[in-house]
């Protein structure tokens, strides 16, 4: 998929989130950067307890008010910080300008109140329709997610629907005002994969349709390959390679990014090529060490990737990663047989 | 749903002739007999007293006797008060005690949502904390500590309000809140956490990325949801209630149902004895079935899980 090469809508820059619990401080993310184009897919990949959701609902400042320290950094969306407004100018942001659909739809519609009602409420906050306009759009959106006999199914509950259906109806509630950025967090991660396909198929129509822009979450890099064009992947609370869907799955410069993709079941591969999982556990986000986040975890690890964090290296426009290897005095290191023969 | 609640009102009937035969027949174990409780009577007076309230009958005698005026809607006549009837006394006392209830889950459901939802909404503020203490407090001081003391020191010492009897509505302020506190207190614990849960869930972050403000979540999403399962205790509060209203009524000499239930109790009245049991389950037993309707109107998910049926 070709790469969309527009002037970024969203830019995150040096985004640290930290949450305070008995535990002590938890630092999710600890220094995140990255763009999101117009009319592109950024797939923000990692496995749990990067950062990755986290660092999607600091964008529409969703985590949780009583505990969350926003360490520093910003999130720049039409020339502001989104960081700095004020709660009640969020909420003009939140619905019309940016959007979220979210992991679990068994659990993300209110189960009292009917489905029409969920959608329609968006649409009068924020589009100020009267009541009969609101239905009739929201009909209009149940059809636009493929919901067919939208008419009924607004005076439904969400118990009358299926997990895949309720998806879609997540999905209208959050296209319902038009917004020009949708973030999907883990979006198929519930779904049976017959259903995630279908899922992944919307959102990408839906995206040419209506020419917004996505930021994907995910830990499924299957996922990732049919639908975004740029990927960031993210591990203890740091982005540490981004580039295109191309760039990342052919010529990945991260050890940690080399695992990911080790771990992935090919389907045409040679079955007595084992999948590789990557050993041990992510870093500790109460007490983060002090260089690389993957050193613990790193067959190549080096003195200095315990010591200092390493700065990015460039590849091309688009495809930068942060590791010590690409350091001039650094040993050359091969990348592992199955990733160089991926193709 | 209608067939459901049918089968809920046969459930219920059932329900209370267990209840009526049990306590009928536990009464009799009562030492002492209503008639050698009162003052000396020879024995011929004895047997004329006895035999005017059929209790020279065998017992399974009597207790047909009784569930056949049972069904006729006839509840006896008292033993204590000359043979007035039963449900004559009944609904004489009975406002008084429903007057008094009433008040006191009003107050008791306005302060406990006020203070559970302040605290949920701030949680670990010293707003929690200082409810958090406030229903401790209320849930575990019993109502026979806490009228003597709210007699002692609102009564007594400050003379705000009356100690005792039912001569006006200022009278009944006293008990009224007495009784209040348990009410309040459990539904002030009960809906912060059912608020803390509900705020947690994955749809009122959903509401709030529509972009809805603090307040409309609040209200549209937060607080239905925290309701539902507030119905479910609506009914033990009651009984816990009822009990209350015996003792704070006895405390503050009020003439309600409760003060009469105790006293027959010891003067072995037991047409009276029955008739309020009986009264006092009727409401358990119509509050059980209320809950299960009430239940099926604001959860839809039960509504239809009933019609399945």
């Amino acid at each position: 998929m070709a790469t969309v090469n527009g002037e970024a809508i969203l830019s995150v820059d040096d985004l640290r989130i930290s949450f305070s619990t008995y535990a002590g401080e938890v630092q999710a993310v600890r220094g995140a950067t990255f763009d999101l184009r117009r009319g592109e897919t950024l797939a923000i990949v990692g496995e749990s307890g990067s950062g990755k959701s986290v660092a999607a609902r600091s964008i529409m400042r969703l985590n949780p008010e009583s505990n969350t320290i926003v360490r520093g950094g910003e999130i720049i969306f039409e020339g502001e910080d989104l960081l700095k407004l004020s709660e009640k100018r969020m909420l003009d942001i939140r619905g019309p300008k940016i959007a979220m659909v979210f992991q679990d739809p068994m659990t993300s519609l209110d189960p009292t109140m009917r489905v029409g009602r969920q959608i329609i409420e968006s649409l009068k906050q924020h589009l100020g329709m009267s009541g009969r306009q609101a239905a009739e759009r929201a009909a209009e959106l149940l059809e636009l997610v493929g919901i067919p006999h939208a008419e009924a199914r607004l005076k439904q509950y969400p118990h009358q629907f299926s997990g895949g259906m309720r998806q879609r109806v997540v999905i209208a509630i959050a296209l319902a005002c038009d917004p020009q950025v949708l973030i999907a967090d883990e979006p198929t991660t519930a779904l049976d994969v017959t259903i995630q396909a279908q899922i992944l198929e919307l959102l990408r129509e839906l995206q040419e349709r209506l020419g917004m822009s996505i930021v994907l979450i995910t830990h499924d890099l299957g996922v990732v390959a049919s639908t975004a064009h740029r990927i960031a992947v993210m591990y203890g609370g740091k982005i540490i390679e981004t580039g295109t869907v191309r760039e990342i799955f052919y010529t990945p410069q991260m050890p940690y990014t080399w695992g990911l993709l080790a771990s992935i079941p090919l389907p045409t591969a040679d079955r007595s090529q084992d999948l590789i999982p990557i050993p041990g556990t992510p870093p500790d986000a109460t007490d983060p060490p002090k260089g690389c986040p993957f050193a613990a975890r790193c067959p190549y690890a080096m003195r200095i990737c315990e010591d200092e964090v390493p700065g990015y290296t460039t590849f091309s426009d688009e495809h930068r990663a942060a590791c010590w290897l690409h350091h001039q005095m650094a040993p050359n290191v091969e990348r592992p047989a199955r990733i160089t023969g991926a193709k | 749903m209608l067939k459901y609640t049918l089968k809920r009102l046969v459930n219920a009937f059932v329900v209370l002739f267990i209840i009526t035969t049990a306590t009928w027949f536990l009464m009799q174990l009562l030492p002492g007999s209503p008639i050698q409780n009162s003052e000396k009577l020879t024995p011929e007076q004895e047997a004329q007293v006895a035999e005017q309230y059929n209790l020279d009958e065998p017992l399974p005698v009597q207790y047909a006797l009784y569930m056949s005026g049972l069904l006729r809607g006839d509840l006896g006549d008292s033993y204590q008060f000359g043979g007035r009837s039963v449900t004559g006394i009944i609904l004489e006392r009975l406002p008084v005690s429903i007057f008094l209830g009433t008040q006191a889950i009003i107050v008791g459901l306005v302060v406990g949502l006020f203070l559970g939802i302040v605290s949920a909404l701030k949680q670990n503020s010293i707003w929690d904390s200082g409810a958090a203490f406030l229903a401790v407090l209320g849930v575990s001081v019993p109502d026979f500590v806490l009228a003597p003391l709210a007699q002692y020191w609102l009564g007594l010492k400050l003379g705000i309000f009356p100690i005792a009897f039912f001569e006006s509505w200022w009278h009944s302020v006293l008990p009224s809140l007495v009784l209040a506190t348990v009410v309040a207190a459990v539904i002030a614990t009960f809906t912060r956490t059912e608020m803390l849960e509900v705020l947690g869930q994955d749809y009122v972050t959903l509401a709030k990325a529509k972009g809805l403000s603090r307040l409309a979540v609040v209200l549209r999403h937060v607080l239905r949801n925290s309701m539902i399962p507030l119905v479910t205790i609506m009914l033990p509060l009651t009984a816990a209630l009822v009990t209350g209203v015996l003792i704070v009524e006895t405390v503050f000499s009020i003439p309600g149902l409760g003060e009469q239930f105790v006293r027959s109790i010891f003067e072995k009245d037991f047409p009276i004895i029955m008739g309020t049991t009986i009264l006092f389950s009727v409401f358990f037993v119509a509050s059980y079935l209320l809950q299960d309707i009430l239940y099926g109107i604001i959860d839809p998910r039960i509504r239809v899980a009933g019609n399945r049926e």
